[in-house]
């Protein structure tokens, strides 16, 4: 028996004396169960309810979960992926009036000298794709991989392009993917949140909590952050001087007496209310129990290079493993740090941004092999990417040059793996000095159709009706990249 | 017996044949044909696609000739239309709706028959005004009736065959009338009060007295503010921080004065525009100064002014017409009758504003909080006294003081400027958070440009700087690369800022060539020795006259203009118009981006909205549009607000969407009727319409319900019982705190900063300055409002994060509130400071005492089980403090009796209004 149906069959029993109530609760959402009063769609009775249902997807999915990495920030694709030998030839060149006129960067002007790829590539694996040696860990695993490198976007400032990434929309107020994942889906499992996020680089990122918000769908779709530090989940712990045994029989009085409010009020959100302190009481336990990774094993510790107690892009990885092994529908991972303008020393693509790869190289190739050895990796879809590209010309705003780039829009790279995405395979090319893409162009639309593809859903069927329209998230775009899907 | 049959049979058999003939029956185009358009036909046939060339959004456009050269409907002929031909189609490939199921043969046949007649074409109902003189409906129901409303209500539950609940009883009506009119609960003594006023009067009494007290207007401006979408802070990725509370203070102050709806919507879409408009009116107008800015680098600041002012143009209309623009933006609205350019012709109402996306967020009306305003009419008024006749001030006044003190100083020559009150910079150029008063950031070839700066008398400029690099400045005339009047070298000031703020600041005196008139003067900043990208930090320009006037005054007057410079001000950012030559075309923007310009467009509304009579209409005669007769909106749509925040459910739930595809209401006429008497006989008093609510029989209803109604009504929109519904995170707070006795009644002033767990207010840069003492206590009306950091238990209970105007909260019912309640500090602090008053007032009788204070959860006089419940919970904690769990607290009573009190601020009776 799944969770699911066990969650129906205890709700069954609860309500089998009121067997008139409508099935008020059952596991779904940012955190398995809710429920909600007035959630504004048609006719609310049926709208209301199937809502709150498990609903199975369009067609059979191909990944359970998804772990989505984000660079924010933004980062080079030709550092990374993206070799051109032409740029090389290139380097410290004046750019081409052609390529500035009617185009909108973030803070190049005037005419800027084209900049060289700072980092050395190599073909790597079966699949011979280039991997620079900033990411040496990942280069192994490239034939797991299928590379988009030719996908654009429309948005060259951080907030608006996160939010395009995340949102379909560069606006505020639209549902991120792992929203609309949770609202078509639900979740696996009953004690954990359904979608949750996890930062690491230091500071929030431009866009904010937006990036993973439940825009105009309920909110207990919107993302649980969880946090190393502190309360993985906020007001989780008990206070002071109460502790579990006092915590259980609180609560055990509070339901009871929120029984005898039922008796008497027949309201069902009561017993919705009741359910949800029990949850609450069995994610003090379960939710530290899998943010603490201090039970792995040495050698896992080892090969993702974890550091427990502290915000790292390593542990995270390593937690995202664990949720989508416990049944978490989405792992959000942001980090932090890939802003390479090169406005002082170390900020640039060269050793700034070859110190930015070594916190995520080994992380990123030990959860591609983790979850391939835990056979993980056949329902999950891992994604990486940033919120756009890198200029192939040089950002030099100082006047002196720290080998800077500026926000890219017409060109960047970013990679899929798992839940039957092609292995070592390229979809996509980009011009001789990765400015354009010329081949296979893949938009963010269509990146977040495909991930919708994976999850078992027609993109253009996902939808919500808000403020008398039907809403989804690649607007009235996107198209799935079947060239990289088996 | 037969006989008798028959008398039975034949009103019904001629019932059937009257529905069966074929009907003379005119067909209701908004009853019987839109439904079926919009449900089948619309989605390709509407404003963003036109296949085949037919579109059934305007009657024109649905007659009009097709692509294939005839109308697809004739009116009048529905066989010779090609409409019904392609819905009656026998090919799959040609039969209408196109790989859908097809019509339903009623379907067909109403809108064969419609056609027929004449194809006849209805507005939309929220498009038609409501009628003057709508009945009140009879009813038959045995029950006692209190006003109009219950008619109405009453009426829809005898068709639905529900009756409506019984009276509450007068405990549960109390409370729910402090929770609904002032957002607080009652005390012990209130309900003692009230529960022994037998006079008949005792309702009515309350009601009236909860409408007059101060707390009404904070419950209530918190409603608004999510229309309003305030926020302290300016959204985007630096979300940092902006100074507009003075609106919040002015929400507050409208609703305890019950301003009229008309004024209250004419002061905040266009105060500025009133004849000689009153501080207060000014302050108004930042309703729409909420919008979100970008200070993010490298940012378009037109790009933002624009997504600000397209911002506005939605939100207005969500807000006081219930009507989606934001799909107008890039097409004609899909569903409703209202054109693409439409939307840029609303749009030129509000495209003419001064601001623009600027860092410092001018235009600003500067105040001063009372302690600082007497102090500073003191000043103005000691100096004035002192002067000789000719510089005098004519008279002192309150309103717009900052102004005449910024008046006598400039005439006396003591002019100093904030540098961040620039009126374009170049762009790297910030300001320091929090409060940016000073700019930084200050790199190579960066600027900062003041306008009309007259330089007649002057003849040196000072700056006032921190540097760690040093650096240098050129000040330039009309152009950023302009003819240099002056030079200087800031020198290096200190080796770091620590906390990103200077801790001495130093003058840099740098002497000018001659320039006459008022002049735009760049500060063109260059490195000196060494690049960086935080060259300097400058805090004030002082314009040094050749012999300012005050220095005929002694010393002692000349202090006195040092003070009064000092003395700080509250910014407001505020609505103000550019002049006439400067002000701005509007065109429409096609596909909605605001780079690709179509034709430029004329201020206007929406033609299906009705006329503006002026020819030449501004955003004041707009203003008075919305609030006049002439709109059929208006009026429905805050009727419907308020009803809502009283019911829990809109009378058209859809509150931001009454347009073809909005949930139809639950009761029109009652709508229409509350409308119009909203408008003609309530004068537009929030007030008086809310009392008429108030006073209601359904709205007294207890809300109990059996199965009979939650399956005939399961939420309750047609009010068969009470309502019943989860407070809202406000109150839910401030509840909390005035039962424990912790709550701070002080009112309005600048936001606070109450408790948040370190991990979260260091998370990005320290951005969250907990409040001292007492101030963590304020109503939740007043916790300050971090768009990207939202005060996490008003987010748990669904609070908005108030970037975008939001008509609804949608209530969720989840775990992470049972976390908040049970573990946040604050509810913690709550139940300690209720436990240590229960346990002193109650002395050895503990049950006593938990018994009398239950009642502040349950309003009725608390049932014996439960109490014992909780007694007995208090018994087995005691037991566990004084043994097994001895180490966990010393205090083994007030720990036991806290596990009470925590647990009754759990309670499905605490978070609920019933």
């Amino acid at each position: 028996m799944n969770i699911w149906e066990e969650a129906l069959i205890r709700e069954a029993q609860y309500n089998s004396r009121r067997h008139f109530l409508k099935k008020c609760t059952s596991g779904l959402g940012a955190l398995a169960m809710g429920s909600l009063i007035g959630c504004g769609t048609k006719s609310s009775p049926e709208a209301a309810t199937s809502l709150l249902h498990k609903k199975a997807s369009h067609f059979a999915p191909k990944a359970k979960s998804v772990i989505f990495l984000h660079m924010a920030g933004g980062p080079s694709h030709l550092e990374l992926f993206d070799f051109k030998p032409t740029l090389q030839e290139l380097n410290g060149k004046d750019t081409p009036q052609s390529l500035m006129e009617g185009k909108e960067f973030a803070f190049l002007k005037g005419t800027p000298k084209l900049l060289g790829p700072q980092a050395s590539f190599e073909k790597h694996g079966q699949s011979g794709a280039y991997v620079s040696d900033y990411m040496p860990e990942f280069a192994k695993m490239v034939d797991e991989v299928s590379f988009l490198k030719a996908m654009h976007t429309n948005e060259f400032n951080h907030a608006p392009a996160q939010l395009f990434m995340h949102t379909g929309s560069p606006r505020l107020g639209k549902p991120s993917i792992g929203a609309w994942s949770t609202y078509g889906l639900g979740s696996e499992n009953e004690d954990l949140p359904g979608y949750v996020v996890l930062t690491s680089g230091g500071g929030a990122i431009s866009a904010g909590k937006s990036a993973w918000g439940s825009g105009f769908l309920p909110t207990i779709y919107q993302g649980v952050q969880c946090r190393s530090e502190g309360d993985p989940v906020l007001f989780l712990s008990n206070p002071n001087a109460i502790d579990s045994h006092l915590r259980k029989k609180s609560i055990d009085a509070i339901n009871e007496i929120n029984k005898m409010e039922y008796e008497e009020a027949n309201d069902p959100e009561i017993l919705t209310r009741i359910s949800q302190y029990e949850l609450a009481f069995r994610m003090q336990t379960s939710v530290p129990e899998t943010m603490n990774i201090n039970d792995e094993p040495e050698y896992i510790h080892q090969m993702y290079g974890t550091n427990p107690g502290k915000a790292s892009f390593a542990n995270n990885c390593l937690l995202a493993r664990r949720l989508v092994e416990k049944g978490v529908r989405f792992v959000q991972l942001f980090d932090n740090r890939w802003d390479t303008h090169g406005v002082g020393a170390g900020n640039g693509v060269g050793a700034g941004m070859r110190r930015s790869c070594k916190n995520i190289d080994q992380p990123i190739a030990a959860l591609l092999r983790d979850l391939k050895q835990r056979g993980l990796l056949d329902d999950t879809l891992v994604v990486w990417g940033g919120e756009f590209g890198r200029t192939p010309m040089m950002e030099s705003r100082t006047g002196e040059g720290f080998d800077g780039r500026d926000h890219h829009l017409e060109a960047f790279t970013m990679w899929m793996a798992g839940a039957g995405v092609k292995k070592g395979h390229i979809h996509g090319t980009t011009d001789e000095i990765g400015y354009y893409g010329i081949e296979g162009r893949t938009h963010v639309h269509d990146l977040q159709a495909t991930i919708l593809e994976r999850l078992g859903f027609d993109h253009e069927r996902l939808t919500y009706e808000f403020q008398g329209r039907n809403f989804r998230l690649t607007d009235v775009h996107g198209k799935v990249i079947n060239e990289v899907l088996t | 017996m037969k006989s008798r049959y028959l008398i039975f049979l034949l009103p019904l058999l001629l019932v059937i044949t009257f529905w069966l003939w074929p009907s003379t029956e005119q067909i209701s185009y908004n009853r019987q044909i839109r439904p079926i358009i919009n449900n089948k036909c619309i989605s390709c046939h509407g404003g963003v696609k036109q296949s085949g060339g037919f579109s059934l959004l305007f009657e024109e456009e649905a007659k009009m000739n097709t692509e294939s050269g005839i109308p697809a409907i004739i009116p009048g002929d529905a066989d010779g239309s090609e409409m019904l031909k392609r819905i009656l189609h026998n090919d799959p490939e040609m039969r209408m709706p196109l790989g859908k199921s097809p019509l339903s043969p009623e379907e067909i046949e109403l809108i064969k028959e419609w056609i027929n007649q004449g194809a006849n074409w209805e507005k939309h109902w929220a498009y038609i005004a409501p009628e003057k003189d709508i009945e009140i409906p009879e009813i038959s129901l045995d029950m006692p009736v209190q006003n109009e409303i219950d008619h109405f209500i009453y009426k829809q539950l005898e068709v639905m065959e529900l009756t409506p609940n019984k009276e509450a009883p007068k405990e549960v009506l109390l409370r729910r009338l402090s929770l609904d009119i002032t957002g607080l609960p009652p005390t012990l003594e209130e309900y003692d009060d009230f529960s022994s006023d037998s006079s008949p009067m005792a309702y009515e009494k309350t009601v009236d007295k909860l409408l007059a007290s101060p707390r009404f207007g904070e419950k209530w401006a918190a409603f608004w503010m999510d229309l309003a979408r305030y926020s302290d802070s300016k959204g985007y990725e630096k979300d940092l921080h902006r100074e507009i509370w003075k609106y919040r203070d002015w929400l507050i102050n409208a609703f305890n004065e019950d301003m009229p709806f008309d004024d209250f919507t004419i002061a905040q879409l266009a105060g500025d525009l009133l004849p000689s408009p009153t501080e207060s009116d000014l302050l108004a107008t930042a309703f729409h100064r909420n919008t979100m800015a970008n200070d993010e680098g490298g940012t378009n600041d037109e790009e933002f002014r624009v997504a600000a002012v397209m911002e506005r143009v939605g939100t207005t209309f969500e807000v006081w017409q219930g009507t989606t623009m934001a799909c107008v933006q890039c097409h004609s609205h899909p569903y409703d009758p209202i054109r693409h350019e439409e939307f840029y012709q609303t749009q030129a109402f509000f495209n003419n504003t001064q601001d623009k996306d600027l860092y410092n967020e001018q235009p600003k009306l500067f105040t001063y909080q009372p302690a600082d305003k007497k102090k500073v009419k003191n000043l103005l008024a000691w100096v004035n006294e002192n002067l000789s006749p000719s510089e005098k001030l004519p008279e002192i006044t309150d309103d717009f003081l900052y102004e005449q003190k910024e008046d006598l100083l400039y005439s006396l020559g003591y002019r100093k400027v904030e540098a961040e009150e620039f009126q374009d910079k170049s762009r790297f150029i910030e300001l320091v958070a929090h409060d940016q008063e000073s700019i930084w950031q200050v790199q190579d070839s960066s600027w900062i440009m003041f306008e009309n700066v007259d330089l007649d008398q002057v003849n040196a400029i000072s700056l006032g700087y921190a540097s760690v690099y040093g650096a240098k400045v050129e000040i330039r005339l009309d152009s950023m690369l302009g003819r240099i009047i002056g030079e200087g070298t800031f020198g290096i000031t200190d080796k770091s800022f620590p906390g990103n703020r200077p801790k001495d600041w130093t003058t840099l005196k740098i002497p000018i060539d001659k320039v006459s008139g008022k002049r735009n003067i760049y500060y063109y900043f260059k490195k000196d020795k060494s690049f960086a990208q935080d060259l300097l930090r400058v805090d004030w320009i002082f314009y040094h006259e050749k012999s300012p006037l005050k220095d005929q005054y002694p010393s002692s007057l000349q202090a006195k203009l040092v003070e009064l410079s000092n003395a700080k001000p509250i910014q407001t950012p505020i609505l103000k118009d550019l002049p006439k030559k400067a002000s701005r075309k509007t065109y429409v923007f096609e596909r909605g981006d605001w780079r690709s310009h179509g034709d430029e467009v004329k201020a206007g509304i929406p033609e299906i909205m009705g006329t503006i009579s002026n020819q030449e209409p501004n955003r004041l005669d707009f203003a008075k549009w919305l609030v006049s007769g002439e709109n059929t909106l208006t009026s429905r749509v805050i009727v419907n607000r308020i009803w809502e925040q009283l019911f829990g459910f809109g009378i058209v739930e859809s509150m931001e969407d009454f347009g073809s595809q909005g949930i139809p209401a639950s009761h029109p006429e009652l709508l229409d009727w509350l409308a119009v008497s909203f408008q003609d006989d309530m004068n537009w008093s929030m007030k008086t319409l809310i009392k008429k609510i108030l006073m209601s029989q359904s709205y007294r209803q207890n809300s109990s319900t059996d199965a009979q109604k939650i399956k005939k009504d399961p939420y309750n929109k047609y009010l068969s019982r009470g309502s019943r519904t989860r407070l809202p995170a406000e109150t839910i707070r401030d509840q909390a705190l005035a039962i424990s006795g912790l709550l701070n009644k002080k009112q309005l002033g600048p936001s606070v900063m109450p408790y948040q767990p370190e991990n979260i207010i260091s998370f990005n840069g320290k951005f969250w300055f907990p409040s001292e003492g007492e101030e963590q206590y304020r109503r939740a009306v007043y916790t300050y409002w971090k768009r990207t950091h939202p005060y996490p238990s008003f987010v748990t209970f669904d609070s908005p994060s108030r970037e975008i105007c939001t008509s609804r909260r949608i209530r969720t019912n989840t775990p992470l509130q049972s976390l908040v309640l049970l573990n946040d500090p604050v509810y913690i602090e709550a139940a300690d400071a209720w436990a240590q008053r229960i346990l002193k007032e109650s002395g050895e009788d503990i049950e006593k005492g938990i018994e009398k204070n239950l009642q502040l959860v349950t309003a009725l006089k608390p049932a014996p089980e439960k109490v014992a419940v909780l007694f007995q919970l208090y018994e087995e904690s005691l037991a566990y403090y004084k043994g097994e769990g001895k180490d966990l607290d010393e205090n083994a009573k007030l720990a036991a009796m806290r596990i009470v009190s925590n647990a009754m601020l759990n309670l499905d009776e605490f978070v609920t209004r019933r």
